[in-house]
């Protein structure tokens, strides 16, 4: 009888409840900035936690970057003498909506920018000025500054005329197989999302939030960074910073995430 | 430089207890990690963080490698007298960052 009750009580134990999702609800009316028809920001996969540390602008640590970024705008740099503000004037309504088609193709460069690059083309083009290095603190600072002033506005990046090359190929690499998991971004982001992955919850790998905060990186950081760690996990060869392939994938995600907020800058896990 | 942030009222009235709100951007680099030579990264992070109202030190705490980068700390106070609220944070290297704030209690 004990032996039974013993077995039981381990029954009980492995069978536990299992690790609980954090709450979501379509209706619920909080939500709503957060979900744009099937599609779900980040936000709405995140921890009650996490949610409160972005909800809040003093707890929410991507603010620092903003501030930083805000110093920057008005600092004069490089050979020209010049400072983001004397072209741009007040970031406040210059760069409102600027942070929602990015990656966009630039005629200039005649090629595809991310937001990041079109700033260290501002700078080294008309500053006169050093590029920022990719991930430093003031390439995150002054690129999360530009972006926040779009904040809680949809996302709306163009697909075709002279982007619909570099779409297509964003396409194809999203679709296609790589790695020791020989998987594909959409496996996970597309099929499979509010699945667990290991323990894990799967979004819908929409990079409305971008630049953000994550608490595994205990620091903030741009898409192209978050893909190359998306690579490593189904152990693929990330591309290089900056390269191509990276920003056309940037480019269909941000596709994917069209008419979701920018939430810039995030908290995620 | 790290630029701390605090977020407190201005104004109390006599015995109110009130939230004051702090973070700091730093790395707190725990000392466990190495770089990419291997070699360890020596620990750098703040290792106190202390808060004196009037002069009169009203609430300290002791920090360890664990506590997070851009650490967030909130506590309350008693509103007593106006006066200055002053925040400190002890970096390992001897630096002190500090930041302080008026409170006018009526």
């Amino acid at each position: 009888m004990r032996k039974i009750m013993m077995a039981a009580g381990l029954a009980a134990l492995v069978a536990g409840p299992a690790q609980a999702d954090p709450p979501f609800d379509p209706k619920d009316p909080k939500m709503a900035p957060y979900v744009a028809g099937d599609k779900r920001s980040g936000y709405t996969f995140a921890e009650p936690e996490t949610r409160a540390m972005q909800d809040d602008d003093f707890t929410n640590p991507g603010f620092l970057w903003v501030e930083d970024g805000k110093k920057m705008w008005t600092k004069v740099e490089g050979k020209a003498g010049k400072a983001c503000k004397d072209c741009h004037g007040d970031a406040e309504k210059s760069m409102k909506g600027v942070g929602t088609v990015y990656p966009r193709f630039d005629p200039h460069a005649n090629m595809l920018l991310t937001l990041e690059q079109k700033i260290n083309q501002c700078r080294t083009e008309r500053m006169g000025a050093e590029p920022l290095k990719f991930d430093s603190k003031p390439y995150n600072a002054i690129a999360t500054y530009v972006k926040h002033q779009s904040r809680g506005m949809p996302i709306a990046v163009q697909t075709d005329g002279p982007a619909a090359p570099y779409f297509d190929m964003g396409r194809r690499l999203y679709y296609e197989r790589r790695g020791m998991s020989d998987i594909a971004c959409k496996h996970c982001h597309e099929d499979l999302w509010g699945m667990h992955m290991r323990s894990e919850l799967l979004s819908q790998g929409m990079p409305n939030g971008f630049p953000q905060y994550r608490l595994k990186w205990q620091t903030l950081g741009s898409a192209q960074k978050r893909i190359r760690g998306c690579f490593e996990e189904v152990r693929a060869e990330p591309y290089a910073v900056d390269s191509l392939e990276n920003t056309v994938i940037e480019l269909y995600a941000t596709w994917r995430a069209n008419g979701l907020r920018v939430e810039s800058p995030a908290v995620r896990k | 430089m790290p630029t701390p942030r605090v977020k407190m009222p201005s104004s109390a009235a006599k015995g109110e207890v009130f939230e004051v709100k702090t973070t700091i951007d730093h790395d707190m680099e725990s000392g466990q990690r190495k770089d990419k030579d291997g070699k360890p990264i020596p620990r750098k992070i703040i290792n106190k963080f202390t808060v004196a109202y009037n002069g009169k030190q009203v609430f300290w705490s002791d920090w360890a490698p664990a506590v997070s980068a851009n650490p967030y700390c909130s506590f309350f106070l008693t509103a007593t007298e106006s006066g200055t609220v002053e925040l400190k944070w002890h970096d390992d290297d001897g630096q002190v960052y500090a930041v302080s704030q008026a409170i006018t209690v009526a």
